[in-house]
């Protein structure tokens, strides 16, 4: 059984070594090469993929837990939403999370997440006191803010390339409810969108849902929706049932046609330019983890997810730009998600930067590889990059533009021979 | 408080089994060999749901220890669990009695040994439920696995009498019939994608089946299927047959 990642592309042979011991992971490491961590298989395209994979998951002790501050250390193949399931009740939940709840810690330090609060709370890293890292010689470092800082920096963003983190103490923000209250703007432009982010900044949580297909003036209209958690005591978080979606969907039925149905549907339920919502936390943060296997509805031959971000003063022209050469090509997508961010950190390959992130769902079909080459085209040229996490097929040289700090992390894999031991598909396209 | 007693405790079906009743507010005995090595998985579960779990030592091929092992639980258990199996190799069980005995004893003798003590307490008391995990490879012999079949298949059939037996007491007996799972037993095969079920979703339909008061359960679904289709294959082709 060869194991895939998110957007089930590509399809390549590997075989995988399970991860259930610090000794039986120290002889993987010794006798293979070629070998990549894997954690819960999220990251949509080639970043967890290698011919030799090291599953994580089976690595998942809850260890401690200090319910004084709120740190809690768990091995990194526990899931956050294991996390959740624990300790939402006891009134804590994650500083930063992504929009999925079904990655493991090792996967969330390692691309470095981030979350719809990016902009207050900056990435995953931020949460992090402090990992354990196996490196290829099979030493245990531990790693922080202040202890063995640039193998930290290196590895809260490096893509599993540094060597397997092992466990994890991450630090929890106190809520008092499991709801969060919602206002959702709807704009009628892209004026109106960065206008309506811009006037929002001091929400803690925000992101836009784009309507990728959309044209001329209506170019970039959007659903806002804001949020933070509500004080009323109710803690008691139960995981929803999920629906599923269970076959593979015949490719035809993404057509451009059902992706505008779909739009419009979203966009029609809104009625008012500000209307305001009750919703849980599932509902909030993790609207795709309650459909199981949605991605689906994209057929058998996969799809992949195209993230990038653009510095702050080259975002509107740059995301005009590139949604008008989407919305030409006809090649919509469902999930068109775009975000205002906070500050970059120090971390040498993490991807946010002080800017906007577009970031959109297309199926594997002919013709999009081109289509996303020109993007990479309009991104570079306006200072932006490329998300690693969900990348499967940038070239080197869009890569290396988008991030500055490469060449200080190749010297680092240098230094700890991490290039001879760790590599995915990712790695050796784009030269890690 | 109200323990599950688990048998075989350190496999990875058994602690997914451990932490879904533990998350449905029950506590735990985990019940195995050395079960000092489950100290961590215990303080796992406690972190997780705020419940106990309790490692007990226990070897189920030490018949004589079972009697006692039972009695010296303080708080008797609601429902027990056996999770306890040894796959063995074939190749080597058919020139090796030794190892036939270990597979034999593993996953039928000893299992029986310990039930019958659960049993007739369970019965005394009137309430209780039993869980035997079995196989699929206990319904029909076949070259590549039969000893450990055979073994399965007297698993199988004890706890159909069981059931039947304490029908009127009011006690389940739930067979559990897994197919392929993922786990560190099966680390390696090359298993069929669609009918291999993680050592989760075994956990959950268990869970699910002893609730609902169920008597035997495939899991994946899917093997009841392919089962009834491996049976209904008439025995003068069956031999012919490499599966
Ligand atoms: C529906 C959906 C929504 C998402 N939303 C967001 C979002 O809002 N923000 C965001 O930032 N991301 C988002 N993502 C991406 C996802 O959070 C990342 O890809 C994450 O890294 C996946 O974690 P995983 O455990 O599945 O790891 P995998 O996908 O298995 O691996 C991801 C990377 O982590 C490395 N890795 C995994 N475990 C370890 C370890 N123990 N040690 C070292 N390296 C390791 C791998 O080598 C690989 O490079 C989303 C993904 C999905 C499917």
């Amino acid at each position: 059984m060869s194991l895939r990642s998110w957007g089930n592309y590509p399809k390549i042979n590997n075989r995988s070594f399970r991860f259930d011991g610090i000794s039986t992971l120290k002889k993987i490491i010794e006798n293979n090469n070629k070998l990549i961590p894997h954690g819960n298989g999220r990251s949509y395209g080639d970043s967890a993929l290698s011919e030799n994979i090291i599953t994580v998951k089976p690595h998942d002790l809850f260890i401690s837990f200090d319910d004084q501050q709120g740190i809690v250390h768990v091995q990194s193949g526990v899931l956050l939403s294991e996390i959740l399931a624990a300790l939402v009740p006891r009134g804590w939940f994650l500083k930063v999370t992504p929009g999925t709840k079904l990655i493991t810690v090792g996967g969330a330090i390692a691309s470095d997440v981030h979350g719809k609060n990016h902009h207050i709370a900056g990435c995953f890293s931020e949460s992090v006191e402090m990992f354990n890292l196996m490196l290829p010689d099979g030493k245990i470092i531990t790693c922080s803010k202040d202890e063995n800082t640039e193998l930290f920096k290196a590895t809260c963003g490096g893509m599993g390339l540094t060597g397997v983190i092992l466990d994890a103490k991450i630090s929890l923000k106190k809520i008092n409810s499991k709801f969060i209250n919602q206002t959702t703007i709807k704009t009628r432009n892209l004026k109106e969108t960065f206008e309506a982010f811009e006037n929002n900044k001091n929400k803690t949580y925000s992101v836009a849902w784009i309507d990728c297909l959309a044209k001329g003036s209506e170019l970039g209209r959007c659903l806002l929706m804001l949020g933070d958690f509500r004080d009323d005591g109710k803690l008691d978080y139960k995981t929803k049932k999920k629906l599923n979606i269970p076959f593979n969907f015949p490719s035809f039925a993404l057509n451009t046609l059902s992706v505008k149905a779909f739009n419009w549907l979203y966009y029609g339920k809104v009625k008012e330019t500000i209307s305001k919502q009750k919703v849980d936390i599932d509902t909030f943060f993790y609207p795709l983890d309650s459909l199981s296997n949605w991605k689906r509805i994209y057929g058998e031959n996969g799809f992949t997810q195209y993230q990038f971000i653009l510095p702050k003063e080259t975002s509107f022209e740059g995301l005009e730009k590139i949604l008008k050469t989407i919305a030409d090509s006809g090649k919509g997508s469902f999930l068109a998600v775009l975000k205002l961010y906070g500050k970059a950190n120090e971390n040498y390959l993490s991807f946010p930067m002080e800017g906007y992130s577009l970031a959109l769902d297309f199926k594997i079909e002919k013709g999009l590889f081109e289509l996303l080459e020109q993007l990479d085209k309009i991104v570079v040229h306006h200072g932006g990059r490329i998300y690693l996490a969900k990348d499967v097929r940038v070239s080197k040289i869009i890569f290396e533009q988008g991030y500055p700090q490469i060449d200080r992390f190749r010297a680092l894999r240098k230094k700890y021979n991490m290039n001879e031991k760790f590599n995915s598909l990712q790695s050796q396209r784009v030269g890690i | 408080m109200s323990y599950i007693l688990i048998i075989g405790a350190k496999s990875d079906i058994a602690k997914s089994v451990a932490r879904k009743y533990a998350e449905n507010g029950y506590d735990i005995y985990l019940a195995a060999r050395n079960s000092s090595e489950l100290e961590d998985f215990a303080n796992d579960i406690n972190l997780r749901t705020q419940k106990t779990a309790i490692c007990l030592d226990l070897d189920i091929l030490d018949i004589a220890s079972h009697e006692s092992f039972y009695n010296r639980l303080e708080e008797k258990p609601l429902g027990i669990i056996s999770v306890a199996g040894y796959l063995g190799e074939q190749d080597k069980a058919q020139v090796d009695f030794n190892e036939s005995k270990k597979i034999i004893d593993t996953n039928y003798v000893g299992i029986v040994s310990l039930i019958n003590i659960v049993a007739n307490d369970f019965e005394k008391r009137k309430s209780g439920f039993i869980v035997g995990i079995s196989s699929v490879a206990g319904d029909r012999g076949r070259k590549s696995n039969y000893i450990y079949g055979s073994a399965k298949a007297a698993l199988t059939t004890y706890l159909s009498g069981l059931r039947n037996r304490l029908h009127e007491a009011n006690i389940q007996v739930l067979t559990v019939k897994p197919g392929f799972v993922a786990t560190k037993m099966t680390e390696g095969m090359d298993l069929p994608e669609k009918l291999t079920a993680q050592p989760e979703e075994v956990a959950n339909d268990i869970f699910n089946a002893q609730q609902k008061g169920k008597n035997v359960l495939y899991s994946k679904w899917i093997w009841r299927w392919v089962m009834v289709i491996i049976k209904s294959i008439p025995e003068f082709q069956f031999k012919k047959m490499s599966i």
